[in-house]
């Protein structure tokens, strides 16, 4: 038996004003090859970082949404290795002493403790072209916040489940776009597995495999879900054949859904990392954390609708996903005045379900969304005398239902109310259409 | 109008007084470079578009549109697209840059023989180093091929080339200059400065180029001081002597230095003797961390988006990359970088406690005066050593000064230095400038600048 242990390192673009330490903006995305650049993130000789206020307040945002200790003491350091599109051969970034650590995000009540949270620059693109390859540097420098989870998941369930729960958590905290497309947010898992013996696993909890295998530039949740599925079966086979899988670095593989070797644990880098002499040690207050103000999470807002707004779990779910539906919601909510009635017990609950299931498009304003619902949540007037000529109408001319109905099908009741529904062109309460079609057919 | 040997203050007074325009000032300078650098080259690069108050600036501060190589041939080719700092602020003062200035190759080495460009020769003695790696400011000065010059020191660089060409040369302290636009070297030591004819020109360059910028987060925002202001003063200091700073020193180097002690007492100074960590243990702490963080600073020069390929450096930076990246290594860290990281503190502290007892501390800049070219190689960390008397200051990040005290047999200058507390030049320009009034440094800059008539 095989136990997977899996750890996950995140990185997410910050979507600050100007990049991690110059003043160049830090949205890059389809501009003119290296037109977003000065001598900084160029590494001109002679050129120093400044860092980015906004950024470490950010990272720190990030890191107290995931319930981390911001730490009094931080700083910056210089991780070594050579690549064309890392312009000074080091990169900026935190090795001890990371601003944010020991923090957990709780889902479905599991919880997944988060290791780390620090704040490094991004480096520029390589572009092949032919035999040439070329450097693009508009992205050199860009604010990268790096989430690092401890092993604690052992499915690739929970992991897609963590994930998409973080990407929400960044998106409401308004610092990232998170877009996996765009490459602004993204995954690497660390799979291993762990052997149990009936009874053992206890004993052994505590002790990580002897080997690790990173899977890198992974864009999307369901591929990750993949990668992993296919890494735990392909090291089961070899744990089987009684061999330890290689400690290495893999890529994933789309189209054929699987993960393929890149790199060897003797060609894994020494980066030689010490603090950055360019950037003074950063020191924060006892009282400075209080300062940064956490928003309304999804998994709270989502209890507050719950308890406050007595909507369905799956739709608070739902509505709380995205921030933008969740901020539409309470604004049509603050702005529809519906009473509630015998046919519309929660209207709160009833313009939630005109969201969710599109009864009236979400792309239109506020005002004019909930005027629409208003007017859809008004309780029906049923005409009484027409509605009783037409399921009469309507018994007869569909004698099967009737048939249907007596034999104890109760449901074949739910075509005539359909049939009466549109006849009435929705000018009826649906519950009294379908009291009254039972009455009537009851009396055949 | 005889303009040899005047200071830089002086020329900028005969410019505001339109006795002179500032045309011929360059042309005069231009002159004399054309005369005299061939047999100095002591400049890199020349600026016969200099119009205004003419300066020399070491060829490790990027000046836009005009090359900047830090002596390398890696740089052969590299024109800044942009200013550093402390040019900028001179020339938002009106001044020009009449020239680049030879150094040691990416300020590797203290006699500037290890520039890819040929050594620069010592005025006083052309079969001589100048000292180094500011080697090419300070001949320049000395020689009078420029009223003043800026050079950058990470220990020693100011100082033992100015003490070597004799002439006045500011370290200041580590934040309170802008490194903005330097081709760094060690990053956590690394100071630019002055070297002038005087006491009061370098105050007034440290003034122009001091104080808080956005562009080096370790620049310190503490205010720069009105330092011209406050050289009049006639404030008596305590002055602290460690003997340990005089061990090993040349006998003629001590005999000036303690002449030179004689006269600071006879100013109404007071001097005590205090106990200071040996320089010796300086060399290896600086040595570790300064190979560390110059490993690091040229893994940028790969040839990619500027300057040549990697197998342009020189022998010397190889040497500093290796063992640099040594130090670093996983495994090796804690043994060297991290335990000189540690005992750097010590030295900080101990520097504190000095200055808690004492306004200054007075000793030889230099063990010796100037060698000759060819001497260095020879010796492994030779530069180390010889610098071991400015690397307390470079490693705690304090100011010093260098100030002629006289000749020694060989008619070469010896230099003496003056370190004071941190942010506390303006203290260390007052004492230098009564020392000044006092000796006009025995007629050292004088008759240095006379070698050399127009």
């Amino acid at each position: 038996m095989f136990k997977p242990v899996i750890g996950l390192e995140i990185h997410a673009e910050l979507k600050s004003k100007s990049k991690m330490f110059c003043q160049c903006s830090a949205d890059y995305f389809g501009k003119k090859q290296n037109s977003n650049t000065c001598p900084v993130c160029l590494g001109l000789p002679g050129a120093l970082p400044v860092p980015n206020k906004k950024a470490v307040e950010w990272a720190q945002l990030i890191g107290k949404a995931l319930n981390c200790r911001l730490n009094r003491n931080s700083k910056f350091d210089r991780k070594h290795y050579f690549y064309p599109d890392l312009p000074k051969g080091y990169q900026i970034s935190q090795y001890d002493e990371p601003l944010c650590s020991q923090g957990y995000v709780e889902i479905n009540q599991k919880k997944f403790r988060i290791h780390r949270v620090h704040l490094e620059e991004d480096t520029g693109k390589l572009i092949h072209s032919g035999v040439d390859t070329l450097v693009d540097f508009n992205r050199s420098g860009v604010p990268l916040v790096e989430i690092v989870t401890e092993p604690d998941f052992d499915n690739a369930e929970d992991v897609k489940r963590f994930l998409e729960e973080l990407h929400t958590i960044i998106r409401y905290l308004g610092v990232s776009d998170a877009d996996m497309e765009k490459g602004s947010m993204r995954m690497e898992p660390n799979i291993s597995l762990r052997a149990i013996e009936n009874g053992e696993e206890k004993r052994q909890q505590f002790e990580l495999p002897a080997y690790k295998v990173e899977v890198k530039n992974i864009n999307s949740f369901r591929f990750v879900k993949q990668a992993i599925e296919y890494e735990i079966e392909r090291q089961k086979e070899i744990l089987e054949r009684k061999e330890t899988p290689a400690q290495e670095t893999r890529g994933f593989d789309e189209k054929k859904q699987i993960t393929y070797s890149q790199r060897s644990k003797e060609e894994a880098h020494d980066y030689r990392y010490f603090p950055e002499p360019d950037i003074p040690p950063m020191t924060f207050s006892r009282e400075y954390p209080d300062s940064i103000k956490v928003p309304e999470l999804p998994a709270q807002k989502m209890k507050r609708y719950m308890a406050e707004w007595k909507i369905k779990e799956q739709d608070a779910l739902v509505l709380t996903r995205d921030i933008n539906t969740a901020d539409f919601f309470e604004m049509v909510i603050s702005k529809c005045k519906v009473p509630s009635s015998k046919q519309i017990p929660n209207p709160n609950q009833s313009i939630a379900n005109l969201i969710i299931n599109k009864k009236i498009a979400t792309t239109m304003p506020v005002e004019e969304f909930a005027a629409k619902a208003m007017e859809l949540l008004q309780p029906k007037k049923t005409d009484e005398k027409a509605l009783y000529i037409l399921i009469n109408q309507l018994i007869k001319t569909n004698p099967k239902v009737a048939e249907d109905y007596k034999k104890g099908k109760t449901n074949a009741v739910m075509f005539l109310v359909g049939q009466v529904m549109r006849e009435m062109k929705g000018q009826a309460d649906a519950k009294i259409v379908r009291e009254q079609l039972e009455n009537e057919l009851k009396k055949r | 109008m005889d303009l040899l040997g005047k200071s830089l203050l002086e020329l900028k007074q005969l410019v505001a007084d339109k006795k002179i325009s500032e045309k011929e000032i360059n042309e005069y300078f231009l002159k004399r470079i054309k005369k005299y650098n061939p047999q100095l080259n002591a400049y890199l690069t020349v600026n016969e578009n200099s119009a205004h108050l003419p300066l020399a600036v070491k060829d490790n501060f990027c000046t836009k549109g005009l090359k900047t190589t830090a002596s390398s041939k890696v740089l052969d080719n590299f024109i800044p697209p942009y200013e550093s700092t402390v040019t900028e602020r001179l020339i938002n003062n009106g001044f020009s840059v009449i020239g680049k200035t030879n150094m040691d190759a990416w300020a590797h080495g203290s006699s500037t023989e290890t520039s890819d460009y040929g050594p620069t020769k010592n005025p006083w003695d052309t079969n001589r180093s100048p000292g180094g790696s500011s080697g090419g400011s300070a001949a320049a000065v000395s020689a009078y091929l420029t009223p003043a010059a800026i050079g950058s020191e990470t220990a020693g660089s100011i100082r033992q080339p100015a003490a070597w060409s004799g002439v006045v040369g500011l370290k200041p302290t580590f934040g309170r200059v802008s490194r903005y636009g330097v081709i760094a070297m060690g990053s956590s030591f690394d100071c630019p400065g002055p070297l002038t004819t005087t006491v009061t020109d370098a105050a007034y360059l440290l003034g122009v180029i001091a104080g808080k910028d956005q562009f080096d987060a370790t620049s310190s925002s503490i205010k720069a001081a009105d330092y011209n202001q406050l050289l009049k003063n006639k404030n008596k200091y305590t002055i602290g002597i460690s003997d340990d700073y005089f061990d090993g020193v040349d006998e003629q180097t001590i005999n000036k230095i303690e002449k030179s002690i004689e006269i600071l007492k006879k100013l109404g100074h007071k001097i005590k003797k205090i106990t200071l960590i040996h320089p010796k243990y300086d060399i290896s702490i600086y040595t570790i961390l300064q190979r560390a963080e110059v490993s690091s600073n040229l893994s940028r020069y790969d040839g990619i988006r500027y300057g040549n390929e990697r197998n342009e450096f020189g022998v010397e930076a190889k040497r500093r990359i290796m063992l640099g990246a040594y130090t670093l290594s996983y495994g090796y860290y804690d043994a060297y970088y991290k335990k000189a990281q540690k005992a750097r503190t010590l030295i900080v502290n101990d520097m504190k406690k000095a200055f808690s007892e004492v306004d200054f501390i007075v000793a030889p800049t230099a063990p010796i005066t100037a060698l000759n070219l060819g001497e260095f190689e020879k010796y492994p960390f030779f530069g180390e050593v010889m610098d071991q008397l400015n690397e307390a200051a470079a490693v705690a990040g304090t100011p010093a000064i260098n100030l002629p005290v006289g000749l020694d047999n060989n008619n070469l200058p010896v230099g003496m230095q003056i370190m004071g507390n941190y942010f506390e030049e303006e203290k260390i320009l007052n004492l230098a400038y009564q020392f000044e009034k006092e000796t006009d440094f025995f007629g050292v800059i004088k008759r240095g600048i006379d070698n050399y008539k127009d």
